[in-house]
């Protein structure tokens, strides 16, 4: 029995409120005339124009997204690897170290991250820049990769694999054919999880950023310490819009997916 | 050899890029800050042979702990950073339990929809949600100009820079951690319950405060979790809303490392910073795995 009452109503109205006027408010002031941003002064695109004729931030921007690409690449592949460890490979040397390093970088301030890595490559002499940041998104982006596909390894049924092999496949290929395919949806989400990690961090790539690449949150970060700014407001407005297109096309394909999946099931079920 | 590979190469990984620095981190945390270059003392000199590592250990102290215990602007730090994500994840559970709440009693066909709307802001940037409420928080802001409208107040309020901002921001930008977890657990609570502890005379409240808050309890212990260990560290919200007032711990890190560049002491800050951070962790590892066990 559930009943849907005023106080559940008025909750989520007042919740969805909260959580969606500032936004509303930020998109609506990066179309303001005036350089103040509180008082409203007519409808004008023009901080759109002197955002794409500011070069820093085009750079920064070029930076983000190339970490971002490669890091959250790197960091699917890996994760992936390690979740097959902490799924499958059943009991090894240093097995409790392994799963401690995946899990520990979930809770650990970023702050420290960002330190630590900081004075590994000054210690070892790397020069700081686009390497190094890719390297830490890395590192802490896949932990994330890893949690997301070990919860879907957990669940998969064995045994397809199993009849891959007997059928002559080697590992690689049942892996390829069989595991990949079935655990496509959640590789893919550790994919997008680290790729929107690496975009919108600012903390470790403040410690591991050097003077030759800056990245897009270190520019935002920098900017709006001195106050709100039109030209803020129109950058954030891009780069929200651009998420959410990208979320909710990723829930409509994931959706389609999985009424494809049950239709598949039904089938075979009925198959057999 | 395969699954040598396979378990290699993640682990090398771990322990060259988590492991080793954090063990970095403590070696310095040891060591005596200097105008050198890395700015600290001892450096190991493996060339001396064993006569260098023997002088390299012997130059290790604890000084800096001393140090933090000393100066009291450390300890006001770590209890106000305890206090600030304690009350902050009390504010966000009573903000975010209603909402949990509605979108489990919400009918069926809403709910795909709800949860695409609690998870947007997730994926949105972090920095971008703390940076919308200082235009609206300011003193010649929206919030200022609306109170000042509907004649509640007759001169702008000072809200942008003090801990108030703060706690608004966490419970801003952490609200989704709170209401994923309860509206887990509330989703799959039987009705039938309800039904009949108000069949046997309890009143709806009664019946809420007796079945649901209970049922719910694990969601609200996880939701708590997710939002108190982040909030700890946290060094964006107490730099853009908080003021010079507001002590953070994540913020007096990032001050003496990139302000003062005392590496020796930030490292020190880390360490007791993981340090406090180790008892809630356990006590939310355990929570999670008695909830596995539960289900399994």
């Amino acid at each position: 029995m559930r009943r849907f009452t005023w106080f559940n109503a008025t909750a989520l109205t007042l919740g969805f409120a909260f959580l969606y006027l500032p936004m509303i408010i930020l998109i609506t002031y990066s179309f303001n005339e005036s350089k103040l941003v509180t008082v409203w002064a007519g409808f004008s695109t023009k901080w759109y124009g002197e955002l794409l004729g500011n070069e820093s931030f085009l750079d920064a921007a070029w930076v983000t997204v190339q970490v971002a690409v490669v890091s959250s690449t790197i960091a699917t592949v890996l994760g992936t690897m390690a979740a097959l460890v902490l799924v499958r490979a059943g009991r090894f040397a240093g097995r409790t170290l392994f799963s401690g390093m995946i899990y520990a970088p979930l809770v650990m301030p970023e702050v420290i991250t960002g330190l630590s890595l900081l004075l590994l490559f000054i210690g070892i002499g790397l020069d700081r820049g686009i390497l190094t940041i890719i390297l830490a998104h890395t590192t802490f982006s896949m932990c994330f990769v890893s949690v997301v596909v070990s919860s879907r390894l957990v669940s998969f049924d064995r045994s397809l694999e199993e009849a891959a092999l007997d059928l002559g496949c080697t590992p690689f290929h049942a892996f390829r054919l069989v595991t990949l395919p079935i655990i496509a949806p959640a590789v893919i989400s550790g994919w997008l999880l680290a790729f929107t990690l690496s975009l919108d961090d600012l903390v470790i790539a403040s410690f591991t950023a050097g003077p030759s690449a800056t990245t897009l949150p270190i520019k935002i970060f920098s900017a709006v310490r001195l106050g709100v700014s039109p030209e803020i407001n129109a950058l954030s407005t891009i780069m929200i819009a651009i998420v959410t297109v990208g979320v909710v096309a990723a829930s409509l394909i994931s959706k389609r997916a999985s009424l494809a999946q049950q239709r598949d099931t039904q089938a075979a079920a009925r198959a057999a | 050899m395969r699954r040598w590979l396979l378990i290699g190469i993640p682990y090398l990984w771990l322990l060259a890029l988590f492991l080793v620095p954090f063990l970095i981190v403590l070696k310095i945390s040891l060591s005596d800050v200097a105008l050198a270059r890395p700015p600290y003392l001892p450096q190991l000199d493996l060339s001396a042979g064993w006569e260098g590592i023997k002088t390299f250990f012997a130059g290790l102290d604890f000084d800096n702990f001393v140090f933090l215990t000393t100066d009291d602007l450390y300890w006001r730090a770590y209890i106000s950073s305890v206090q600030i994500a304690g009350l902050a994840t009390l504010f966000t559970l009573l903000v975010g339990y209603p909402i949990a709440y509605g979108m489990a009693m919400a009918p069926d066909h809403w709910r795909p929809t709800l949860m695409l709307l609690v998870i947007l802001p997730f994926w949105t940037s972090f920095l971008i949600r703390v940076y919308s409420w200082m235009g609206i928080l300011s003193s010649e802001g929206l919030l200022n100009q609306f109170l000042l409208w509907i004649g509640l107040i007759d001169q702008p309020l000072t809200i942008l820079n003090t801990n108030v901002a703060v706690y608004i921001g966490i419970v801003y930008t952490y609200l989704p951690f709170m209401i994923l977890p309860i509206y887990a657990t509330l989703e799959k609570m039987d009705g039938a319950l309800l039904e009949a502890a108000e069949d046997l005379g309890c009143s709806r409240l009664t019946a809420f405060w007796l079945i649901t808050i209970p049922l719910s309890k694990q969601g609200i212990i996880a939701g708590c979790f997710l939002v108190f260990i982040p909030t700890i560290g946290e060094f964006v919200i107490p730099s853009l809303l908080g003021g010079s007032g507001t002590l953070m711990i994540g913020k007096i890190l990032w001050e003496e490392f990139f302000n003062n560049r005392d590496w020796p002491v930030a490292s020190a800050v880390a360490v007791v910073l993981l340090l406090i951070l180790i008892v809630p962790i356990i006590l939310f590892q355990r929570n999670e795995q008695k909830q596995r066990e539960r289900e399994g």
